[in-house]
């Protein structure tokens, strides 16, 4: 079983993305504390793309889907055009963020935190971000 | 959706968050805690008690001005968070740069004692 969304390139679209999350991770046995962090990795990863990679352009979309893959909770996360390598990004000291009065940037390090695996590809233009947590260990897939 | 609140209660300016803060509306946040502060604000309090969801976008904002209250001797704290989102405060240890209290009763007495 797998659950798939696309997801226009705005800002706007996120609440239709937490909407589509909420419903989607229900099946799985996480608690309530974990699906709701699982929804803000996805978005954050989505927000990221939707504003760095694709400048909010509307017509521009990204592709979910919500599956389990070796007996793991895996949310592909598909786009077109520039490549964001979030493996390769340097996460911020959180000192520094407040120093710098900066707004941004602690996306990925919550993104970061609350995965057990993050996987990134990128071919022909098409890029893969791979989501991956572990089921709650009473729940069998 | 995000709807936002301003309450003046003894020194302390409340703010309230009603709904979901993300991307596409911490800027709003911003804008009022931005507000209150420019009007003299000595004492800033967050009403998280209806808050249903923050994300980066908005934990970001009040990161960018943790280092203002300190140098400027503003109070600041949040309170009533649901489970969730106060977890959310502690995956990036913010629970330890920001003061949290579980309710309005606690946080309108902080910075009242003699």
């Amino acid at each position: 079983m797998s659950h798939k969304l696309k997801l226009s390139c705005c800002t706007a679209a996120l609440v239709e993305l937490r909407s589509f999350l909420q419903l989607s991770l229900k099946a799985y046995g996480f608690s309530e504390v974990d699906r709701h962090q699982l929804i803000l990795a996805v978005e954050e990863v989505c927000a990221n793309l939707i504003i760095h990679s694709h400048a909010c352009n509307p017509k521009e979309l990204i592709y979910l889907e919500v599956k389990e893959l070796k007996k793991k909770l895996t949310i592909e996360i598909t786009d077109k055009g520039d490549a964001f390598n979030l493996l390769e990004y340097e996460v911020p000291d959180l000192k520094k963020v407040i120093e710098e009065k900066r707004k941004g940037g602690i996306g990925i390090l919550l993104v970061k935190k609350i995965m057990d695996e993050i996987e990134f590809e990128s071919k022909n233009g098409k890029n893969t971000c791979r989501l991956i947590k572990k089921f709650p260990s009473a729940f069998e897939p | 959706m995000l709807q936002l609140e301003r309450i003046k209660e003894g020194n302390k300016d409340i703010l309230r968050l009603i709904g979901e803060v993300d991307a596409s509306n911490s800027v709003l946040l911003d804008q009022s805690m931005q507000e209150i502060l420019q009007q003299g604000a000595t004492f800033l309090l967050i009403d998280g008690s209806q808050l249903g969801y923050i994300s980066s976008a908005g934990l970001g904002v009040f990161m960018s001005y943790l280092d203002d209250f300190s140098e400027q001797g503003i109070g600041f704290a949040i309170f009533g968070l649901n489970e969730q989102v106060s977890e959310v405060f502690k995956i990036l240890g913010l629970d330890r740069l920001i003061q949290i209290v579980p309710d309005k009763s606690t946080a309108i007495t902080l910075g009242n004692e003699p």
